[in-house]
């Protein structure tokens, strides 16, 4: 098992280091603190409802969360020294991110739904 | 410049005391001692009951591993100078037991380093009549940065993952996996695989790097774990599709 | 003479403290890099509860942006981009000593990947900004 979580862990990491950054940059600051003209909601959803956009984002939101629990979970083992306690851990962090996979699967469905519908 | 500084040396009499102490010894300053000259001056002149392990006073033989002012370094390739005016703190090694002042119980390492089988793995060996096993310099360079270890055991004492878990191999060891692994002559991947594929094996490094920082032959311990976590992943990723296939 | 051995074969072994990594610089750096994965998990939360305010209407869209204006949120996602910068740079400057390539039998210099990463980045922002800025 370990070598199939480490692969998603580095997938993750690379995902998530070339498009996090640009992401929260343009969504979580620059639009809403109008430092950018604001594309409004139908040319956002327009771009993110996209199918192919969807999907590259369902990809990002999924890898990303498997690099995020690979990592906090040995953050735990180490940084707070809880190896004690690793199967809870491991059973915690991957059900968690499980569940968040299937909720942005959800969400961008829904949006896919949104921009056709 | 001053011609004393002080060496700070911890001090542990396990039939005298419970823990370590400090004592801090005058001894001269000279632009050609190294911290291991300093203690070979205490233990020649001020205390002959300092215990310290050393051979060959040039980086080859690795036994005089400490921790000077906090980094784990070979003292005889640390100069007193570079710390001017001092003191200098000497520290056995981190991460491993103190059997007595700065001499450490190196036995785990020891008991893993064969675990790893370092060295050349044949199925079947060649008789000498058939001549040498050629290599080229290019696979020569394959390996070759990985083969200067001296097992000093400074990147152990370095690594914080080997100091909270002492099951794990550990960088030397696994480097020295990968020495071998990487050398076009070698046909003992997959035994040494068996053993680093496990939990305490590679799959416990976090990538701290400190290990590569400590090391005095350049070595790059992390970086060696690191490509062999990638050889390791796909190569089981391969046996999970084929399942009986050759390995 | 093997008595007295015996008797001082007592190692001394230093415990271990829960905040070990307070002892060097270099070992709190890699307690942040290693922290850096909670902030890539609340970008993930943060982008889907604003693809879902997307989904849902011109209202919920509205409201969602006046939550992510607030002093809080933004506080929240400065610091958040923060570690999202240490988490690519120190990414990408260790990829090199990750990943081997070989081009027609020689190795690509460390440096070289490294530079390619970094131009992968450069690519990646500049193509998401194109695609969210132009009209």
């Amino acid at each position: 098992m370990e070598p199939v979580l480490w692969l998603l862990f580095s997938a993750g990491g690379v995902v998530s280091a070339l498009f996090l950054p640009v992401l929260v940059f343009l969504f979580a600051l620059a639009v809403p603190l109008g430092w950018i003209e604001e594309p409004g909601r139908d040319r956002l959803l327009g771009l993110l409802g996209h199918p192919l956009t969807a999907l590259v984002l369902l990809g990002i939101c999924v890898l990303s969360l498997l690099h995020w629990a690979q990592r906090f979970r040995y953050t735990l083992f180490d940084g707070l020294r809880l190896k004690a306690h690793e199967r809870p851990i491991n059973v915690g962090v991957y059900a968690l991110a499980l569940l968040g996979s299937a909720a942005a699967a959800v969400v961008l469905w829904q949006a896919v739904a949104a921009r056709s519908g | 410049m001053a011609d004393t500084i002080t060496l700070e040396v911890a001090r542990y009499r396990p039939d005298r005391e419970t823990e370590p102490t400090v004592e801090a010894f005058e001894v001269p300053l000279r632009r050609d001692w190294a911290v291991l000259d300093g203690l070979n001056h205490v233990k020649d002149n001020l205390d002959g009951s300092l215990s310290y392990r050393w051979s060959c006073r040039m980086g080859i033989c690795g036994s005089c591993g400490m921790t000077v002012n906090g980094e784990p370094r070979l003292t005889c390739a640390t100069f007193l100078v570079d710390y001017a005016p001092g003191p200098v703190r000497v520290e056995p090694l981190a991460n491993f037991p103190v059997i007595r002042d700065l001499v450490v119980d190196i036995g785990d390492f020891m008991r893993k380093l064969p675990e790893v089988s370092p060295w050349i793995v044949r199925g079947e060996g060649t008789s000498v009549e058939e001549g040498e096993y050629l290599q080229t310099p290019e696979q020569l360079a394959d390996y070759s940065q990985f083969s200067m270890c001296i097992n000093c055991m400074l990147c152990y004492s370095a690594c914080p993952v080997y100091g909270l878990d002492p099951e794990f191999v550990g960088p030397a060891a696994i480097a020295l996996a990968q020495r071998y692994n990487l050398d076009s002559r070698d046909e003992g991947a997959d035994v040494r695989m068996d053993l680093l594929i496990h939990p305490e094996g590679i799959w416990g490094c976090t990538f701290v790097g400190e290990c590569t920082r400590a090391c005095p032959k350049g070595v790059d311990p992390a970086g060696a774990i690191q490509r062999y976590k990638l050889t390791a992943a796909l190569q089981s990723l391969k046996s999970f599709v084929l399942p009986r296939g050759p390995r | 003479m093997s008595e007295p051995a015996q008797q001082t074969q007592r190692p001394y072994r230093p415990e271990i403290s829960r905040l070990w990594w307070l002892r060097r610089r270099s070992y709190v750096f890699f307690v942040l890099r290693e922290l850096s994965s909670i902030f890539v998990a609340w970008s993930v939360v943060f982008l889907l509860l604003l693809v879902r305010a997307l989904a849902q209407g011109e209202a919920q869209f509205r409201a969602f942006l006046d939550w992510a204006a607030g002093p809080w949120v933004v506080a929240l996602d400065v610091l958040t981009l923060a570690f999202l910068v240490l988490h690519a740079v120190t990414w990408f400057n260790l990829t090199p000593a990750a990943t081997v390539v070989k081009l027609r039998g020689r190795r690509v210099p460390p440096r070289a990947i490294a530079g390619g990463a970094y131009a992968a980045w450069v690519a990646v922002t500049a193509l998401v900004v194109v695609l969210v800025v132009t009209r």
